[in-house]
């Protein structure tokens, strides 16, 4: 089979998960299976990400998305009382005001989609993943060092307020 | 060409699928099937299983979560700074060092006010 085959199908199964890991969130009645959907979601896009040739930030996706955040938000389902008890409709008396917020994020993204000129790599871009990421450490160190420090101190700060709320929910 | 490096990885997710699907397919396409409730029962440890199952967990839980993505997200903003760590001046060091220390910090805080203790 020729390369370009293979990719169409890989890119079609890629598809398929991260569109119907997509659904099976917003239409799972068990809010913690509607997380489970979301890493097969997540899962797609690292998939994405290797047809990309973006090895790094396949395993950035894989490690941060699926290994941390979707972990987060599973843990975050399980110590929510009723959330975890009874299966519940996944509607409320809003979803009119959602749909319209939904249908004019699709609305302007297309809008983008079309009217952006997509510049394609050049090759140097294309390099092999070590030289990638080199570069990606020398830009991160370099002019985007505001953003590296001022990231530990999110992080820093996220941590804090998470021991706050939990030990005022203990004592 | 460019899947090459990942062809393997693909290999491998291929077998991982297939192998419980083969497995259990056949296992279910020539076994004998007589259920009855005793053994279609819940099995844990050979003790039958007590409440329900989808309870409400400990908060503290999502400490220890938390503090696990902290540090994930710490080695990944690492890794590109290791690197290029040949190509990169003194400063980026002491900066990489800075980003350490408030980490640390964070980590000597969840410690001290004893967020880290099971209890």
């Amino acid at each position: 089979m020729p390369t370009n085959v293979v990719q169409i199908v890989v890119f079609a199964i890629l598809t398929l998960m991260t569109l119907g890991g997509g659904l099976g969130v917003v239409s799972s009645r068990n809010l913690f299976h509607g997380a489970l959907f979301l890493v097969l979601s997540f899962a797609g896009v690292v998939g994405y990400y290797v047809l990309l040739d973006a090895g790094f930030l396949a395993a950035v996706q894989l490690l941060i998305y699926i290994g941390a955040i979707a972990i987060l938000i599973l843990f975050a389902i399980m110590l929510s009382r009723g959330l975890m008890s009874q299966r519940q409709s996944q509607r409320n008396e809003q979803w009119w005001i959602a749909l319209l917020v939904v249908v004019l994020t699709f609305v302007v993204l297309a809008v983008v989609l079309w009217q952006v000129d997509w510049p394609v790599a050049s090759d140097q871009a294309l390099a092999s993943p070590s030289v990638a990421i080199s570069q990606l450490g020398q830009e991160l160190l370099g002019p985007y060092v505001i953003p590296f420090e001022v990231a530990s101190v999110l992080l820093l700060v996220a941590l804090v307020g998470a021991v706050i709320l939990a030990r005022e929910t203990e004592t | 060409m460019v899947l090459s490096d990942f062809t393997f990885v693909g290999i491998l997710i291929l077998v991982a699928v297939l192998l419980p699907i083969v497995g259990l397919g056949l296992a279910w396409l020539i076994r004998p099937k007589k259920p009855n409730p005793i053994k279609q029962s819940t099995y844990e440890c050979g003790i039958e299983t007590i409440g329900d199952t989808w309870v409400q967990f400990k908060a503290q839980y999502y400490i220890y979560a938390l503090v696990f993505v902290v540090f994930d997200i710490e080695a990944v903003f690492l890794l590109p700074w290791a690197v290029a760590y040949h190509q990169l001046p003194l400063y980026a060091l002491v900066e990489a060092v800075i980003l350490i220390a408030i980490l640390v910090l964070a980590l000597v805080y969840t410690w001290r006010k004893g967020a880290l203790r099971w209890s």
